[in-house]
């Protein structure tokens, strides 16, 4: 009885329920009631044996939770609709590539010789694992155009981390490993924290006017002492270099590596391949453009493709097909780099991304087609709205600026809260860096004309607000379950648990 | 197709409003000569799909159809049903990163309470919102402590901690400058705390000691604490198998620094070995060094409790090379199942599952041992997992016990030489007595 009136508190009516009003959840702690179980175990059907000596065991777990199944469903599923997710609507964070994630992949990851297998089983009892993971090697080989890939990346940045390890060990092979890798100022954060970890140095290189790389800055940095180029094709400005077999042949003419980001391989998988650009190296995020489910934050999954050079130096193991057509793990590779984690990788994300792959098949140049012209035809919606610092051609997303609207005050970081009040996730905001108060927004492919106009409406809206009203801009969001969030306020006070009342 | 949902009219529409005659057009910045269709199959339906990857899952032995005991990082525990219906809710399915905290508030709470389950499971006060998997969680654990001893070089890592692990910071640590000391385990199995206390010296910033170790035994974390401490070093707790943590004496209160690991026992499916759980936990003195992203407490603007990821400016995104790690998505959805799998486990639970492991696996080990051909190695306590040792090739042995249906455990040999008639072997609540006669009665003939 007591229980149900906690439950109620602050909760009042059913329409509040329906309705998404503002509401508090307590911490699944907070929930706890002595005595209260939410499992079953069967009975111990063998003697009971603590054969541990008594100083390396616990006898308990203070401040664990005691609850019931009842109240964990109700507890996740409450703190479930405190998420905008894809399923609502667009969610056009720029970079991330939030499409809509097919659920047949989550049926068929969920397939016992998937999810209930063990990678160190006998390999007689492995074969369709194994040759799922080569199908995919076999697939990215295909759409990438380059020799072999790794699936063993956990996720995009480990791929970087895997991608530059190699070229570093090609180049230790001949004798000089070199000391730096040059990176334009648009590039994912991730990127010279990898080459940083890769023991490199990291020099970054100048976008020009256009927003693409300066072929004389690159020409001038780009010195024997440089191991590798890391760019992202297209640029976080979803600009491609239409120079890049110009950029390939410097870095080739120097004897350096071109790495490519692959996380906007959405805008042109299926239409052009890496492999035809001059690329040596080249990481996929198979939760972006193969979509498998970003899931909150992840699990990702890092894959990377190498040219015929860099084959030796895969990460351990590699999945290989037989002469008699049975599959087989090869650790047998002398100048590898070694494992970057345990095990294959994040095999469940192999099965959803093939199964992806497999839907679209031969047709699969239709995903950067359709994300390319949705992005498109925001750019033409709102570039009378926003300003567009560089007006180059753009593939998959468009960067704008609170350039107008700052000058009434308001920033992109309160456009974004606004955003919220229409029922959409915001755009990533403040990223790339070179542009000031960017607005990076990626529609993808699965948003039809109906959303899109409503999100170019809702922007266009907000702009005129910005003018007229900038007030109810900057107090945003004003419909979410929670107001504006109170970010420096948690940096300065840490409260990172919950801890048991003493 | 069905995941494209501009109609031909709208796409008419579209580019005219856009300014161009064709989709093609909008491709234009892209050289000819990069341009290239895939030559892959025909696009395939849902029921091919289902068919096809059906016959593939068909060809792999799982733990559904098997007596099944593989262990060595990867555990076949109990998960509710609930727990994995949970992660298909649109809401944690198909959300990402909380960087915007008034429409991710559930992620950021639910990071909130798996910070908080680790901290109580690992007796330490602070943990990230995960990392890749155990072993990429034992190197961000060493860098950190890296960090931390201004200049150090050199970590001292017990060799009972997992094979996979040691190649995983061997293969990070090669160009970063670092050394690595490896201290063997002694005849019975076990890191010897005199010889890790040996191996530290004044230039090394770490101590790692995995228990249970990777031959399932129990190891003393003071002994790992005891060599760094006062030394100017880290101790590091490494965790493979999680489920012990709420058996074994918690990390934090034998005076380890950091503790790290695999979580994917604590409601995680194998997945054949991924997605997993990495976690990484310490003292409140050192947060501001830990890698990954951190979910703190703070107020909205009307004062009422919020979430929100914080000390970003550790981060890539902000501190780019000079970020405490490169890692960016983590493993969010898992960090889900295992919040949701504590909480429903929770004081009572995990415990029990911990005890049932560990009673199960004494009971196989006794019967091993009394099979004619078949010893263990090695007598020291374990919790769930042992070494065992048969008259035979481990490997030939194991794969005749798979034909009949059988997966007794892991081979040594895959990992070092020298004992190719050893192999480990884990027993879980999940494996019946009847299995465990099963596989001591298979062995038996096999002798």
């Amino acid at each position: 009885m007591s229980l149900e009136i906690e439950e109620r508190k602050g909760e009042a009516s059913l329409g509040d329920r329906l309705h998404p009003e503002p509401r508090h959840e307590p911490l699944i702690f907070e929930r706890s009631g002595a005595g209260k179980v939410g499992y079953s175990l069967p009975p111990l059907d063998v003697p009971e044996r603590l054969a541990i000596p008594k100083d390396r065991t616990r006898a308990d777990i203070p401040g664990e939770t005691e609850v019931t199944e009842v109240e964990v469903a109700r507890h996740f599923t409450r703190l479930s609709r405190l998420n905008f997710s894809i399923d609502q609507g667009l969610y056009p964070l720029g970079s991330c590539t939030m499409k809509h994630n097919p659920r047949t992949n989550e049926e068929v990851a969920r397939l016992p010789g998937f999810a209930a297998s063990h990678p160190l089983a006998p390999e007689e009892v492995c074969q369709g694992t194994l040759e799922l993971a080569w199908r995919l090697e076999q697939a990215l080989i295909e759409l990438t155009g380059l020799a072999r890939v790794t699936l063993q990346p956990s996720a995009g940045a480990q791929g970087e981390l895997a991608g530059i390890l190699m070229v570093r060990a090609a180049l230790a092979k001949t004798g000089n490993p070199r000391r730096t890798v040059l990176i334009p100022d648009s590039a994912h954060g991730t990127n010279p924290a990898s080459a940083h970890f890769a023991g490199y140095k990291v020099r970054e290189l100048k976008s020009n006017a256009r927003g693409t790389l300066d072929l004389d800055v690159l020409q001038q940095a780009m010195t024997e002492e440089v191991a590798a180029l890391m760019l992202t094709v297209p640029n976080t400005l979803g600009i491609f270099e239409d120079r890049i077999r110009d950029i390939a042949e410097i870095v080739h003419a120097k004897g350096g590596f071109l790495y490519c980001d692959g996380a906007n391989f959405n805008s042109f998988v299926g239409v052009a391949k890496p492999g035809l650009m001059g690329i040596d190296v080249m990481h996929m995020n198979l939760h972006k453009t193969f979509s498998t489910p970003h899931g909150g934050g992840g699990p990702g999954s890092g894959p990377v493709a190498v040219v015929e050079r860099l084959v030796p130096f895969l990460p351990r193991p590699t999945v290989e097909r037989r002469a008699d057509g049975r599959f087989a793990l090869d650790f047998d590779r002398p100048d590898s780099i070694g494992r970057l984690r345990t095990f294959l990788g994040n095999y469940g994300m192999f099965v959803r991304a093939l199964a992806y792959i497999a839907a679209y098949g031969n047709r699969i140049g239709d995903v950067a087609r359709g994300a390319v012209l949705n992005a498109n035809y925001i750019r033409a919606g709102l570039q009378r709205d926003y300003h567009l610092k560089y007006d180059a051609p753009t593939l998959h997303e468009i960067v704008f600026s609170d350039k107008r609207q700052g000058e009434r005050g308001v920033h992109a970081i309160d456009i974004a809260k606004r955003l919220m009040d229409c029922g959409f996730h915001p755009p990533t905001i403040y990223f790339p860096l070179i542009v000031p108060g960017a607005l990076m927004i990626e529609p993808t492919e699965t948003e039809g004309k109906v959303g899109l106009d409503a999100f170019i409406a809702a922007m266009r809206s907000i702009a005129r607000e910005c003018e007229d009203d900038p007030e109810i801009v900057l107090r945003a969001p004003h419909t979410t379950p929670v107001r504006r969030v109170d970010e420096v306020a948690a940096a300065r006070n840490l409260v990172l648990r919950w801890r048991p009342p003493v | 197709m069905k995941f494209l949902p501009v109609s031909d009219s709208d796409r008419t529409a579209m580019l005219q409003a856009i300014g161009v005659a064709r989709v093609e057009d909008l491709f234009r910045s892209l050289p000819r000569e990069v341009l290239g269709s895939p030559d892959l199959r025909p696009p395939m339906s849902e029921i091919e799909i289902r068919r096809s990857f059906g016959e593939l899952s068909r060809r792999t032995a799982g733990a559904r159809d098997t007596a099944f005991f593989l262990g060595a990082g990867l555990y076949h525990h109990y998960v509710s049903a609930i727990a994995d219906q949970m992660l298909y809710r649109s809401e944690w399915l198909t959300s990402y990163t909380p960087y915007q905290p008034e429409v991710s508030q559930g992620t950021l709470q639910s990071i909130f309470e798996f910070q908080t389950h680790i901290g109580l499971l690992t007796g330490l006060d602070v943990a990230n919102a995960s990392l890749y998997e155990g072993a990429s969680a034992l190197v961000e654990a060493l860098l950190m402590a890296e960090r931390l001893s201004r200049g150090r070089r050199r970590a001292v890592l017990s060799a009972g901690i997992h094979p996979e692990y040691r190649e995983t910071v061997r293969t990070y640590f090669a160009n970063l400058d670092l050394e690595i000391a490896e201290v063997p385990v002694g005849p019975d199995g076990a890191t010897e705390a005199q010889a890790l206390a040996a191996a530290v010296d004044d230039r090394t910033f770490a101590v790692a000691l995995q228990s249970p170790n990777f031959y399932g035994l129990v190891e003393d974390w003071k002994s790992a604490s005891a060599a760094a401490s006062g030394r100017g070093a880290q101790s590091i707790a490494v965790v493979a198998e999680a489920a012990s943590l709420a058996l074994l004496a918690p990390p934090g209160e034998a005076g380890i620094d950091i503790a790290c690991g695999e979580a994917q026992s604590l409601g995680v499916p194998m997945n054949n070995g991924g997605p997993l759980l990495g976690f990484l936990a310490c003292r409140t003195a050192h947060q501001r060094q830990i890698p990954g992203r951190l979910v703190g407490e703070t107020r909205d603007a009307e004062g009422r409790r919020a979430f929100c990821l914080t000390l970003s400016t550790r981060e890539q995104h902000i501190r780019r090379e000079k970020a405490t790690s490169n890692i960016c998505t983590n493993q969010g959805l898992m960090a889900l199942a295992a919040n949701v799998h504590m909480s429903l486990l929770g004081r009572r639970g995990l415990r029990e599952v911990a005890l049932q492991s560990h009673a199960k696996a004494e009971y196989l080990k006794e019967r091993i041992a009394g099979v004619p051909g078949y010893r263990i190695p090695y007598g020291g306590p374990t919790f769930n997992e042992f070494v065992v040792e048969g008259p035979e090739d481990a490997r030939s042995l194991l794969s005749r016990l798979a034909a009949r249906g059988i997966l007794g455990g892991v081979p040594l040999s895959r990992y070092e030489d020298g004992s190719p008639r050893r192999f480990v072997t884990a027993v879980t609540e999940m494996n019946t007595k009847e299995e465990m006669d099963r596989l001591v009665a298979a062995l038996g003939e096999a002798a």
